[in-house]
């Protein structure tokens, strides 16, 4: 089947059959490696996209449900000229190690910071609970977050076009 | 080459299960993409997420609420009227795995897998619920408690589909409790999930509803323990009759997760507590 779709802001069209799972067909058909494995059971979150501005596991989607949809990755979160301010927290507070679940964090905590600009560090950790990290022992990934929380003002969380936004 | 039909609206779909009853109708995907996941293309694909007439959160006569079986949990846990009349309901729903299986998990999913240790079901079954399916042929409309037939199986027929979940408006003054045991507090599969709802009429328990997951091969409800307080004012002699019942009508078993003697005794604790908590 022919599948519309919107990546990243871009117009794509997909031949591929409708039952595979999207996160494989991200990475095989499209390229888009960003996006990893981990557990393939929706229990580690490291999948993360955003369909439609939600967080889903992308190993739990069948493609063929992104017919006029609007899908964004890891590819898709930082700008042309500059990292998506959850990205610089992300690094700059050690929040990332092995990096395997850091595309799933980073998105899912975009769209916590969207969903609830004013959350509490409890509710961000309850909102970023299906995102699993064995290395940093979450500390480090919720200081990040929060860091982006109170140095972004509401819009540069939604695309990050101040560089020096801290 | 697998088919993936994308219908329009329930008729398209309803005629579509009719025509194709060996394809899978699938709404959210959070257990069947688990499933299916070694068991190479399934013979076809039913896509029901996101259909309207199944998506919808509408009201009942008397302020119950009618519930679309493509409802996700993320939705019910936004819809303020579920929150405030039906909050066992809008717990269990927050408890369902995390973020991104709350947002394309359903709860017509959650009741068509029927996993004992589905989440939202006790709260369905201490709600009173009833499940609303459909085929080409009509609509049936069956007491959730009836419509659980065993492991995994449910009263649903090959061409017929859940769209709806009803939950009755609820006794004014009624107290809804969810509990539920895991590894942590998010993403684990339950140990032993309990749902209960009862009010009080003079000091006495007018009307009680206990359901139970994974106690059982099916959500059940605790109807010993239910008859042992019945009538009775809340106090610790009542729990303990209650409790006393429950042993002699739930047969936990041991599995990865948790052995017979601990769900057991856990089950006691969360009736006692809740009879207590009245």
């Amino acid at each position: 089947m022919n599948i519309d779709v919107t990546i990243n802001g871009e117009s794509r069209t997909i031949e591929t059959e409708g039952h595979r799972r999207l996160l494989d067909v991200l990475r095989e058909e499209l390229g888009l490696v960003g996006t990893k494995e981990g557990c393939g059971e929706g229990e580690c979150g490291a999948c993360t996209v955003l369909l439609n501005g939600e967080p889903v596991n992308s190993c739990l989607v069948p493609v063929g449900q992104l017919q006029g949809a609007s899908l964004t990755t890891i590819e898709g979160m930082a700008g042309s000229e500059s990292l998506h301010i959850i990205q610089d927290t992300l690094i700059r507070y050690g929040g990332a190690q092995c990096g395997i679940c850091t595309p799933g964090v980073a998105l899912c905590a975009k769209w916590a910071l969207e969903k609830e600009p004013d959350a509490s560090k409890e509710r961000l950790r309850e909102l970023l609970a299906g995102n699993i990290c064995r290395c940093t022992g979450y500390q480090a990934i919720v200081d990040a977050i929060v860091a982006a929380q109170e140095s972004a003002p509401e819009t540069s969380l939604k695309d990050a076009k101040e560089p020096g936004d801290e | 080459m697998s088919e993936f039909i994308s219908p329009r609206n329930l008729a398209s779909s309803l005629e579509a299960r009719a025509k194709h009853p060996e394809y899978v109708p699938i709404a959210g995907g959070t257990d069947h993409m688990v499933a299916s996941k070694d068991r190479g293309a399934p013979a076809g694909m039913i896509n029901l997420f996101g259909l309207s007439e199944l998506s919808e959160v509408s009201e009942l006569e008397g302020g119950g609420l009618r519930i679309g079986a493509c409802v996700t949990y993320a939705r019910v846990l936004d819809d303020e009227r579920v929150a405030s009349r039906f909050p066992v309901l809008s717990s269990a729903c927050r408890e369902v795995g995390a973020s991104q299986i709350q947002a394309r998990g359903t709860l017509g999913g959650n009741i068509a897998t029927s996993s004992p240790v589905g989440d939202s079901l006790p709260a369905l079954l201490a709600l009173g619920a009833t499940i609303c399916v459909a085929s080409v042929d009509g609509e049936r409309r069956i007491p959730y408690e009836e419509f659980l037939l065993g492991y995994r199986k449910v009263d649903l027929a090959g061409n017929e589909l859940i769209v709806a979940i009803e939950v009755p408006v609820q006794h004014k003054g009624a107290v809804q409790t969810w509990r539920k045991v895991g590894t942590r507090r998010a993403q684990s599969i339950s140990k032993l999930t309990m749902a209960a709802v009862a009010h009080l009429d003079d000091g006495k328990i007018a009307g009680i509803r206990i359901a139970l997951g994974a106690v059982a091969d099916r959500t059940v409800r605790a109807k010993a323990a239910e008859a042992a307080l019945l009538g009775q004012s809340p106090n610790d002699e009542s729990a303990t009759r209650a409790i006393k019942a429950l042993a002699g009508e739930i047969v936990p078993i041991d599995d990865v997760r948790s052995n017979a003697d601990y769900r057991l005794g856990v089950a006691q604790n969360l009736v006692r507590r809740f009879v207590l908590s009245l």
